[in-house]
């Protein structure tokens, strides 16, 4: 993945040199007196996956922060309450992460200082996510992050993602990042509308599983976080049991000599 | 109210506490045609009275559609009026695209009031010389304001501005009481006897008048002449009382009861004969 960014920003600094080199004079790409635009992430979280289930809506995120290949932070919390009613679960930037959150924050302030018995819902949460994603995408300043938004209102679940250029869509099981390729595939298969708490979290622990054997940037600490029309709880973190004992690893050279 | 010193502009207070601009834009809407509102838990109904100047115009639009779960009836001057729909609209339209999900009524009603407010305080300003009753769906029912130029408002049960709007508030004060449980039918058919009275003794039918619906299921949307003769129709022939509703009718509150002869009408039922 680092060497798709440097790909990505090569190219962006051959075809933008032109703009990039008159610093002084305000161009299309940057606005008045902003001198840095997030042009690739530092530290990341990896795969989020949300599932609706029978009462609500379950999460899981690992706890790491890698930075580029070193996993270097684990004890990232990357599952957060949104007021009453939402979830919302980050992967990519971190720092862009905790920026989003302060957005939240105050959204959720000034809805909750309207006194009015309303308040805003996780589809409304969800929709206000997506515009500041593609609005930031648009200025060529984009928070870098894939984000999945989940909660209950009213008895109603609901369950979607949107990722940094603002692409976004609801549904009964979401992943972002390699969750996709690797959590989805099992959902397809094994999630039904009717999942128990107990049969919910087996399958996001599966899932979960399967990535950590797969995806190198993730760490074997996790969270599981449940949202239901009473509230929410976001688990202390814990371990999955994992299997190595594999023929194939314990002799791994066996089918060719010299190799590692 | 009479000229005074301290009626000049909109920033100079009266000894007495009073802004003297400010009651002159609530006389203004007390001089246009009338407007009634009400509503029940589930449903909001809005008329107004529409006089055309002469045969050959057309009649002033009083009735607003801001959005699918919001409309309003203005009284007064209807260009502010029109402006301030505008502002509605777009307010609504703004929070649809953000949070995909409606405005809720109350919270457009404050921004409405605020907006007014401001015009009370600034000297290169005159306030609003409309007065705007707001009928809205949100999550918890059906609601009716009524937003003043001065910047107040306030929420009612049922209401109405404009001129000769106090008989139209006479009949309303009788029969609130019955309205939260009102079926859709009989709040418009209340919303029409409203109006009757503000004409006092013109006859009503629906070339004068204008009836629009919000409701749970129903978005807001103004009636057309036909439904509505109709449903003048349907009144006016089988007597000149107004429907009992089955609230009232167990309740034997009031006036109403007496009306219709101790009658234990339900709402299915056509009203009585005398």
């Amino acid at each position: 993945m680092p060497s798709e960014q440097k790909l990505g920003s090569a190219i962006v600094d051959t075809v933008f040199a032109n703009m990039v080199s008159s610093q002084n004079e305000s161009s299309l790409l940057s606005s008045e007196g902003d001198s840095q635009r997030t042009q690739y992430p530092y530290v990341t979280g990896t795969s989020v996956i949300g599932i609706k289930y029978k009462d609500g809506i379950l999460m899981a995120a690992d706890m790491g922060g890698s930075y580029g290949s070193t996993i270097r932070y684990k004890s990232v919390e990357r599952l957060k309450q949104v007021g009453k009613h939402s979830l919302i679960g980050a992967s990519g930037e971190i720092s862009d992460f905790q920026e989003i959150l302060r957005y939240l924050d105050e959204l959720i302030l000034h809805d909750s200082m309207w006194d009015d018995g309303n308040s805003l819902g996780p589809k409304e949460v969800h929709n206000y996510l997506t515009r500041v994603l593609y609005n930031r995408r648009n200025k060529f300043d984009p928070l870098w992050n894939s984000l999945v938004l989940g909660g209950v209102k009213n008895g109603q679940k609901y369950l979607g993602s949107v990722s940094m250029i603002g692409v976004h869509f609801e549904d009964d099981h979401v992943a972002t990042g390699f969750g996709n390729h690797l959590a989805r595939p099992i959902l397809r298969e094994e999630w039904r509308e009717d999942l128990t708490f107990e049969e919910g979290v087996k399958l996001l622990e599966k899932c979960m599983r399967n990535l950590l054997y797969r995806d190198r940037s993730a760490v074997n600490k996790l969270q599981i976080a449940k949202i239901t029309e009473e509230g929410l709880t976001i688990s202390q973190p814990y371990s999955l049991k994992t299997f190595w004992n594999f023929a194939a690893f314990k002799n791994p050279t066996v089918g060719a000599e010299g190799s590692w | 109210m009479f000229r005074n010193q301290y009626d000049t502009d909109v920033t100079t207070w009266s000894p007495a506490g009073r802004l003297f601009q400010v009651e002159y834009a609530m006389e203004a809407v007390k001089q246009g045609s009338a407007a009634i509102g009400l509503r029940s838990k589930t449903h909001a109904v809005l008329a107004c009275v529409n006089k055309a100047n002469s045969e050959l115009s057309s009649h002033q639009r009083k009735i607003f559609k801001v959005d699918d779960h919001i409309g309003v009836a203005i009284a007064g001057l209807t260009a502010d009026g029109r402006v301030l729909s505008r502002y509605m609209r777009s307010e609504c339209i703004n929070y649809g695209y953000t949070y995909e999900a409606p405005l809720p009524v109350g919270r457009l009603v404050v921004q409405l009031a605020d907006k007014a407010q401001v015009c009370t305080q600034r000297s290169w300003k005159r306030p609003y010389g409309v007065g705007l009753l707001v009928a809205g769906l949100d999550e918890s029912g059906a609601h009716l304001y009524y937003n003043c130029p001065s910047g107040n408002y306030f929420e009612y049960q049922a209401f109405a501005i404009g001129s000769r709007s106090q008989a139209a508030k006479t009949y309303l004060e009788r029969k609130f009481e019955s309205f939260p449980g009102s079926s859709r039918d009989d709040l418009i058919k209340d919303a029409l006897f409203a109006i009757r009275e503000t004409l006092q003794g013109e006859k009503l039918t629906s070339s004068v008048c204008t009836v629009a619906v919000v409701g749970v299921g129903e978005a807001f949307n103004i009636l057309d002449q036909a439904t509505v003769q109709a449903l003048i129709n349907e009144f006016e022939i089988s007597g000149e009382e107004a429907p009992a509703t089955a609230s009232v009718a167990e309740e034997g509150a009031g006036d109403a009861a007496a009306d219709q002869g101790g009658a234990a009408a339900e709402e299915e039922v056509a009203p009585m004969d005398i």
